[in-house]
């Protein structure tokens, strides 16, 4: 780094005005414009804003996409999840492999391409999907990949403007009620506004609608517990990182419905009194950034933001994009917000509750991207007739995102109560033998239960719904779910941070063939440990892909069990390797 | 909050709290221990480990980290609790390096001495072995890396009582390691053996130099009595 990258390090800080909060933008900035954060740019960073150095470096080596070390010019970051491995991901990882002549994990010896899996990047419905340098190519074929190489070698960072695969369709395959148009998306923000802020909380809490990430706390008492809380201000914080994998209805609704999205956050800003509104935006979503910031614009220019919105005097509201780097964890709401905040994305303990004490300390109320629609829609057309759809418990429509073994993967929108059945019948997913329901966090479904119904009183879910065929290894879905948790496991609580890394290893065995049954009675033992002594969600759902699977298949696992006492977790064969390979020849066998 | 008092019950006995302390507080004074490793009394709480989660009216909550509430029922000493206390302590002796016979800290480790409590007999985990340098470039300081359980006590104390910031995690997840503030090391940092960081590690991550063996072994805090029996001595019958 010469001086001038120094000097260039400070101006990008002092575009964020040296704000400290602001420091996972400005790391953003700065790996963007160097491919990478040296140790001169993390000591730049830190002089300017004056704070120590260890404190970029921890922050930094938290998120997937920031890199300490340069890598290629040229990040291909190929999707490993179950969907992708069954349509074919290994496959295009092997052709890349030839293409570059380098392995996954490494980088070219020109630095032109690095070549990398990833954990899942909402893409489920087209996969085999990759990112390459932040733009998102969808149905790669091994085929493909010689023209996609070609593409970025001629080209520049970001590619030519046409290339093969890079398309993301557009995937709402059936519309209900709430999407469903022709509708102005701002009725609800200008029917909110004809009343008082506490009318509009009273108006949502009688909509009993409840959040769509999948925890289903009402939106209305949230509202009203954060208007409640005294602060310096109040935020609004609308959690688009769905990082779930399977969910990609978040992208959907930011592509083709952002100003419904972005009224919803705008009436709870009114409701709530707060002049703030933050959307936190996947890293892997950075190609729906420039739109996003359009549609913003947009609404400035129309007075659907800033100050005296839609003439009403003294209500001034502005939403800012955070773009996240590659963390599943940050769709936790407090590690969203610690996040927000330019830092690891840790979660916090609770209480405080960030309806309390959220964002910079302020009362802050999250929410989906889908409740913020839900609430729009619910405003425009009223709470009675938001709550004619749905249960009694679940009131609206859910947005189901179906992906896998099924003939029309997309995303539906269905009123609550639906059967997993009924789902699948829409899909094309009639022949499924097993459902991943609310993704590896959520729960395995099998066919004697495919009457269960999506409700929070049921199956509650956040919308990823993964259909397997009998022809899918199910444990070696377990298996890769398990991995999944420890490639996201934020660290901070021993539990999850070690507990995913045994659980994992436990799996293994039995995936294998070489469980015994007090090994898998072990690891279930363990799952159950890591459950109950978590810090947050994600320790406390990732034993689910095992557990679950166990519950409802335990016939797969019994079908895969040693019925001996006793099998060592190392083969003498892998004990001895080692040796083997420094004699050079293999041991003598016993005379038996 | 003057005088008013807050009455919760610990495991079936009546524990009286003062305003904002915690749950964990609130049993140390009481003589009712609660198993815990990264919580230092002299240190904002970390809620690192979990050890002192207790079933806080029907729910897991760490008691560090707890506010102490009118009329909670808190769960603490049960076995389904010990098991689960137990098996944290396993997983930190084998995501590290701990040889007890021959750790420096033995007999002074606070994990070693809570394996003795929670009665763990040996690991049942196969272990991890990881690979990490001994950061040996400070004078008075030598920083065991292989001996760290991430309990960030020393992230804390730094921060906090020292005003230093000298300690950061680097990494997430199982590949998280401690981070100090100097590329060269603890050596190139303001780091002082008189400062409260390297005070506080509960284990033999960060030790003083020549130091070690002024009490020997056999004559060490947790060679005379468990872990939590000056806590539990403050009990009244």
């Amino acid at each position: 780094m010469t001086t001038d990258d120094e000097a260039a390090v400070e101006t990008i800080v002092g575009e964020f005005a040296s704000d400290r909060s602001r420091l996972l933008d400005i790391v953003e900035a700065v790996q963007h414009r160097f491919g990478f954060v040296s140790d001169t740019a993390v000591h730049a960073m830190a002089a300017r804003l004056g704070i120590h150095a260890v404190e970029i470096e921890e922050m930094v080596s938290f998120y997937a996409f920031f890199d300490r070390q340069p890598h290629g010019h040229v990040r291909i970051r190929l999707s490993r999840t179950p969907i992708s491995i069954m349509r074919g991901a290994e496959d295009v990882a092997r052709a890349f492999e030839t293409a570059l002549g380098i392995g996954m994990g490494e980088t070219s010896a020109d630095g032109g391409f690095t070549l990398q899996w990833t954990s899942d990047i909402g893409m489920a419905d087209q996969e085999p999907a990759a990112l390459v340098n932040g733009r998102v190519l969808t149905r790669i074929a091994a085929a493909d990949v010689p023209a996609i190489v070609a593409a970025f070698r001629d080209g520049h960072r970001e590619g030519p403007q046409c290339m093969p695969n890079a398309v993301v369709r557009s995937s709402l395959v059936q519309a209900g009620p709430l999407l469903t148009g022709p509708f102005d998306p701002n009725d609800g923000l200008r029917a909110a506004l004809t009343m008082t802020p506490d009318a509009v909380i009273a108006e949502i809490a009688a909509s009993k609608l409840r959040g769509r990430g999948g925890a289903g706390f009402p939106t209305g008492t949230k509202w009203r517990l954060t208007r409640k809380s005294p602060g310096r201000e109040h935020i609004v914080a609308c959690n688009a990182d769905e990082g779930e994998p399977g969910t990609f209805k978040d992208r959907v609704l930011l592509t083709e419905f952002s100003d419904l999205v972005f009224a919803g956050v705008t009436i709870a800003g009114y409701a709530l009194g707060a002049r703030q509104g933050l959307v936190y935006l996947r890293g892997e979503y950075a190609y729906l950034w420039e739109k996003l910031q359009a549609v913003l614009r947009s609404r400035r220019a129309h007075g659907l933001l800033g100050a005296n919105i839609c003439g009403h005097a003294g209500f001034d509201f502005d939403i800012r994009i955070q773009l996240g780097a590659g963390a599943y964890i940050c769709g936790e709401e407090s590690a969203m917000i610690e996040s927000l905040e330019g830092k690891r994305g840790s979660p916090r303990d609770r209480p405080p509750y960030p309806t309390e004490r959220g964002y910079l300390q302020q009362p802050t109320a999250v929410d989906n991207v889908e409740t913020y629609m839900c609430a729009s829609r619910s405003m425009a057309k009223g709470a009675a007739w938001f709550r004619g759809f749905g249960t009694v418990a679940s009131t609206g429509t859910k947005l189901m995102c179906v992906s896998g073994d099924c003939a029309r993967p997309g995303v539906y929108e269905v009123p609550f109560g639906i059967t997993v059945n009924d789902l699948l019948d829409l899909a094309g997913g009639d022949g499924a033998a097993y459902v991943q329901v609310s993704g590896p966090s959520g729960q395995s479904v099998a066919p004697k239960d495919f009457g269960r119904r999506i409700a929070y009183e049921d199956l509650s879910t956040g919308g990823s719904t993964m259909v397997f065929g009998p022809q899918r290894d199910v444990l070696d879905i377990a298996l890769q779910f398990a991995e999944f948790f420890v490639a996201e496991s934020c660290g901070w609580c021993v539990p999850c941070r070690v507990g995913t890394t045994l659980l994992r290893e436990g799996m293994e065995k039995i995936v294998a063939g070489r469980a015994t049954l007090s090994d898998i009675a072990a690891t279930e033992t363990l799952a159950h440990t890591v459950v109950r002594m978590s810090r947050c969600g994600l320790g406390q759902s990732a034993p689910n892909p095992i557990l679950t699977t166990m519950r409802s298949f335990p016939e797969l696992y019994e079908a895969r069990m040693q019925h001996t006492a006793f099998v060592p977790r190392v083969t003498l064969q892998e004990a001895l390797a080692d040796a083997v390979q420094a004699q050079g020849r293999e041991p003598v066998a016993e005379a038996v | 909050m003057a005088g008013e008092i807050i009455r919760f019950i610990v495991d079936g006995v009546d524990v009286d709290a003062v305003p904002g302390q915690s749950i964990l507080e609130a049993c140390d004074v009481a003589g009712i221990y609660i198993p815990r490793l990264c919580y230092h009394p002299d240190l904002e709480p970390g809620g690192n480990c979990r050890l002192c989660t207790c079933n806080v009216n029907g729910r897991n909550i760490a008691a560090c980290i707890t506010p102490a509430a009118q009329g909670m029922r808190v769960e603490n000493n049960t076995t389904s609790l010990t098991d689960d206390r137990r098996t944290i302590i396993e997983m930190l002796f084998v995501e590290g390096e701990h040889p007890c016979p021959y750790c420096v800290a033995s007999g002074d480790c606070e994990l070693q001495a809570l394996g003795y409590r929670l009665k763990m007999a040996a690991p049942t985990q196969p272990y991890r072995w990881p690979r990490r340098k001994i950061d040996a470039t400070h004078p008075d300081i030598t920083l065991d890396h292989d001996r760290c359980i991430l309990c960030s006590r020393c992230i804390r104390a730094s921060r906090m009582e020292d005003g230093k910031t000298i300690f950061g995690f680097d990494g997430r997840g199982i590949t998280m390691t401690l981070n100090v503030d100097a590329e060269g090391g603890l050596g190139d940092t303001q780091m002082k053996a008189i400062d409260k960081a390297a005070h506080v590690c509960p284990v033999a991550c960060i030790v003083i130099n020549r130091d070690s063996y002024r009490v020997p072994n056999g004559s060490r805090r947790f060679d005379k009595a468990p872990i939590g029996s000056d806590i539990e001595a403050r009990r009244k019958p």
